[in-house]
């Protein structure tokens, strides 16, 4: 009762201070109101150009347009290196609802080996860009994909990204030649541009692909895409377009390079082969070769060892880097020097009693044939490769003399003009020796030097090369491997190209080639059974180069070590002799001999009109790299 | 029944009412407060169908949702006060009891917990208390002589804390934050002594960092992110930055409607929930956002009008409370999302997408509406 007069008794107060706090409680809304309207102004009219640029960067995306890699060719057009789509399988973690599950289906799906899902866990772990794709499988078969495409509903998140690889039709054969493509590294980032290189994944690492890489990999362009907050984008606002790489068309003629691989016939060994007028190389092989297309996607590392462990040496390339000791193919070059410096006529006569003394030297150099040739000239010296004639050449010449003609045939230099890493040899002089081991030169290894023994060193490339600028009676045309880049036409004169060997008397040149003529045809020729029968004039020499030890770790069954100790045998010649259209040097370990007929197939395939070279049978090739790639 | 309502004479004010409102009044609806609602809800159904990126289902959805809810409103009205007020405990005592067995089946399952399930109906208990907590007080304080007493404050603080206590255990601190506003405006408009005010506001602060102790790691990590949300922008950070952007990006005028490319473009998360304004921030500027703030102080003061009609102490409180504490919604949810206040998981009334708390405020405004129009029915 009493509280209810109370309530009565306060009523009009209570209306009163009701009225009073809803004054008080409307003017602090006023108030926050405005602080929230401050907060606006601040955020849309002050900071306004702060997130209007904010917003922009969010949502526009520069992207680098990768350029398309130039494509090369033999000198025919047969196509040598192409790019191929190829479907890699990505994952973007925050699309994917269960990552476990999802991996757990491409495994059942895919056949995934087990370990390299655990890979792809364990980078997935490391924190990186929201909605990134990160790749778990590159280069998916038809097939996997046909799969995935069935069980797209079960897979978010997973996706199928197109990229264009690089592909070798030919990769065993062309190995040494294009060499090949593989993922930039750390190290070759470091020296690129990195905006031409923005958008590119793969760089020339070797042979072709390396020398002309700027010109094949042409320049990037870009592209201002609007993507949404996943990355995806949805239009393109602007966009600068690559420009593609160049093509390429190699000197090479793939024809006579399949000839020449399958003339070593799976021994270890290099041919090369020029045309003397152009320096186009016409074939340049180093066996065995390799699949290059493993070193494309990434070889795995087993297969890495296998080709490291094997002891033919399949990624050694022979051709440009192989160190032989060229034996009596150095001798035409040296019979020119001895002419030249007026050391020797053509027709004066040396006896050979079957070796040669230094005077005042007890110890006897032996010819190769133990009772000696006789009497024998120029001619009969490169005919019979007489050692005793050469020896006495070398002697008269001394080691400064013959060391300094010896360098204007290319021997000790790089002579090429594009041949990725090639080794300049080793043309011994006394100066070289006196660096290379503080010692003086002893007149002994001056004989040695004369017959391609010793420290003289060279390789097919530089063989071939010198033969060449001997058919063109020392005229010098830099040996390379490029014929047109895009557009321009690559060829001769070269600059730093090195002066023609002077030769006083142009008939001296004949004399030369009429020894080596009988090398081929003369009756006691080294290489008169591979000369039987030649329908043109061929110049040509025999050589052997001594096997001198075998490495330290190198471990060999009983046979493998006769086989391994056998000489090299060598070979050089062009033809025909009055308008040399093809000069070859031809080397195969562990020989012993008789490569001679190999010269010979080669010179007979590209000189004579009945069609011996073939096209190489392209989809054999395939095939066996698809039943290589299946196992 | 010892409920009392006070005969009062018709104040001058009402009789220039007149026949031409009489309509409305004896409908029990206030024209007013109706189409201030009908403009917000179709300005948010504008901004809806841009942030669901031009989803006519969500939006047809949303629509049919607030029509429903508009009717629950409607049906609300026609209650009299004096129902609504024999309804509180029971109301109140309800919710209680549904927090505690929800807290129960927390217990039971794993996690939070804030979902109860009767039959196909999903609901949720604090949503209940929002409404049912100030009905209560309003309720405690009409039969009290105000001002309030110490005492009266202690029965307040248990009213308040049991039901508050639960929801917090839930996780649910936003919403026992909303609890305990709707709660301390009933005090609030009582007519307690500033110096009281000043004193529990003192306590309130020295009570903060018991709160931060009891606090869920997620929440800490919200009231860190906020600030300092730049310290880790892709991930808790993420939402602040991209709607500070969207709002900031929209200038003045905006980008038009459907043009706003952080919120088209999905940059914007929860863009057509919590976070919708920033949409409407981004779409319509500057000019957009006091357009929406008009019409939520427009809202508000013809709710403190009501209020100030009210013939008795339960209804004058009970308006008071929920007008004021729709503001706070209204505040809270703009200051999170243009980064002045930490993010906690309160929609924008009447216009982010959602149910539940839709038809909880248009439950309150059917109360508003009810005590002011039922006035004349006061004599029995």
């Amino acid at each position: 009762m009493r509280k209810r007069r109370e309530n009565v008794k306060n009523h009009e107060q209570e209306v009163r201070v009701f009225r009073n706090r809803s004054l008080v409680a409307a003017l602090i809304i006023l108030l926050m109101a405005g602080a929230l309207v401050s907060r606006l102004v601040y955020l849309q009219i002050i900071e306004h150009d702060v997130f209007i640029t904010r917003s922009d960067n969010n949502r526009m995306r520069v992207e680098p347009l990768p350029p398309r890699r130039g494509l090369i060719y033999d000198r025919n057009g047969k196509l040598l290196a192409e790019n191929r789509p190829t479907y890699n399988l990505t994952i973007v973690r925050e699309r994917v609802d269960d990552l476990d599950t999802t991996l757990q289906r491409l495994v059942d799906i895919l056949g995934l080996p087990e370990d390299e899902v655990e890979t792809f866990r364990e980078r997935s772990r490391q924190r990186q860009r929201p909605y990134q794709p990160a790749l778990l499988v590159s280069d998916l078969t038809e097939d996997q994909i046909a799969r995935l495409a069935v069980n797209r509903y079960l897979l978010s998140g997973v996706e199928v990204e197109a990229q264009l690889m690089r592909y070798y039709p030919d990769p065993i054969v062309m190995s040494h030649v294009l060499g090949y493509v593989g993922r930039i590294n750390a190290d070759e980032l470091a020296d690129l541009d990195p905006g031409n290189y923005a958008g590119t994944h793969f760089i020339g690492k070797t042979g072709v692909e390396y020398t002309y890489e700027d010109q094949l990999h042409g320049k990037a362009g870009l592209r201002k895409v609007e993507t949404n907050a996943r990355g995806r984008v949805l239009r393109e606002l602007d966009r600068n377009p690559a420009e593609p790489g160049k093509d390429i068309t190699l000197t090479i003629d793939s024809r006579l390079q399949h000839m020449a691989y399958d003339l070593l016939g799976g021994r270890r060994g290099a041919i090369v082969a020029i045309q003397p007028k152009t320096g186009d190389i016409l074939a340049m092989v180093s066996a065995p070769g390799f699949d290059i297309n493993k070193f494309v996607t990434g070889i795995s590392y087993k297969d890495y060892r296998a080709l490291q462990e094997n002891l033919d040496l399949p990624l050694y390339n022979r051709a440009v880097r192989g160190q032989y000791p060229p034996g009596s193919t150095v001798k035409p070059f040296e019979a020119l020097g001895a002419l030249q410096d007026g050391v020797v006529k053509p027709n004066d006569v040396i006896y050979d009693p079957g070796y040669f003394q230094l005077p005042n030297d007890s110890r006897r150099y032996h010819n190769w044939l133990r009772w000696g040739h006789g009497r024998v000239d120029l001619e009969r010296a490169l005919e019979v490769s007489n050692n005793t004639y050469f020896y006495t050449m070398a002697y008269r010449l001394g080691i400064d003399r013959l060391s300094a003609f010896m360098h204007q045939f290319g021997f000790g230099e790089v002579t090429s003009l594009d041949v990725q890493g090639a080794s300049p040899g080793l043309m011994p002089s006394r100066e070289w020796k006196r660096e290379k081991y503080n010692q003086v030169w002893y007149p002994g290894e001056t004989l040695s030097a004369g017959i391609g023994q010793g420290y003289f060193m060279a390789t097919p490339l530089q063989l071939a090369a010198a033969t060449a600028t001997l058919a063109n009676r020392g005229q010098w045309v830099r040996p390379h491997l490029a014929k047109r880049i895009g557009e321009e036409i690559v060829e001769p004169p070269f600059a730093d190209t090195k002066p023609d060997v002077q030769i006083d008397q142009a008939r001296w040149w004949q004399d030369v080639y009429k020894g080596m003529e009988a090398v081929m045809n003369g009756s006691e020729g080294t290489a008169r059974k591979a000369g039987a029968g030649l329908q043109y004039e061929m110049a040509a020499k025999t050589g052997t180069a001594q096997v001198f030890s075998l490495g330290q770790n190198q471990k060999y069954d009983a046979d493998e070590l006769a086989e391994r100790l056998r000489d090299h045998a060598l070979f050089i010649g062009f033809a025909p002799v009055d308008d040399p259209q093809i000069a070859v040097a031809v080397i195969v370990e562990n020989a012993g001999g008789g490569v001679s007929g190999l010269g010979r197939e080669l010179t007979d395939a590209w000189l004579l009109p009945d069609g011996k070279l073939e096209d190489p049978p392209g989809t054999t090739v395939n095939e066996e790299i698809e039943s290589i790639d299946g196992d | 029944m010892a409920i009392d309502f006070q005969r009062v004479a018709p104040r001058a004010h009402q009789a220039r009412v007149g026949r031409k409102r009489s309509l409305w009044l004896r409908m029990h609806l206030d024209p007013w407060l109706l189409s201030i609602l009908l403009l917000l809800i179709s300005f948010g159904l504008v901004v809806l169908y841009s942030a669901s990126g031009m989803s006519a289902s969500t939006t047809m959805a949303q629509a049919s949702r607030m029509g429903v809810a508009l009717l629950g409103a409607v049906i609300i009205a026609q209650f009299s006060p004096g129902t609504l007020f024999r309804w509180t405990p029971l109301a109140y005592g309800g919710g209680l009891l549904m927090l505690i067995a929800v807290e129960i089946m927390g217990d039971i399952g794993m996690g939070a917990q804030r979902w109860l399930e009767i039959g196909p109906l999903r609901f949720q208990p604090s949503e209940v208390m929002k409404i049912a907590m100030p009905m209560m007080l309003a309720a405690y304080f009409h039969r009290r002589p105000l001002p309030p007493t110490w005492r009266d404050l202690i029965v307040c603080a248990v009213i308040i804390g049991v039901p508050v206590l639960l929801i917090a255990r839930q996780p649910d601190l936003g919403t026992s934050l909303l609890v305990t506003c709707a709660a301390v405006f009933v005090i609030l408009l009582t007519g307690l002594s500033w110096k009281f005010i000043l004193t529990l506001g003192a306590m309130a602060g020295a009570a903060a960092p018991l709160l931060w102790i009891n606090m869920h790691d997620y929440q800490r990590q919200r009231v860190l992110t906020f600030l300092n949300p730049e310290s880790d922008p892709l991930g808790a950070g993420w939402n602040i930055i991209q709607s500070k952007t969207a709002i900031g990006s929209g200038g003045l005028e905006g980008k038009g409607w459907g043009l706003g490319t952080q919120s088209q473009l999905e940059f914007l998360p929860e863009r057509h929930t919590d976070f919708i304004v920033a949409v409407l921030g981004e779409e319509f500027g500057l000019i957009g956002m006091c357009t929406i703030l008009v019409l939520y102080l427009l809202l508000v003061s013809r709710g403190l009008v009501m209020a100030n009609h009210a013939q008795d102490t339960y209804g004058r409180l009970l308006a008071g409370s929920i007008v004021l504490t729709f503001f706070i919604y209204v505040f809270v949810n703009i200051g999170m999302v243009t980064g002045i206040l930490p993010v906690v998981g309160v929609p924008l009334p009447l216009v982010s997408y959602g149910g539940t708390s839709s038809v909880t405020l248009m439950a309150g405004f059917g109360i508003l509406m009810s005590i002011h129009t039922h006035r004349r029915l006061l004599t029995h």
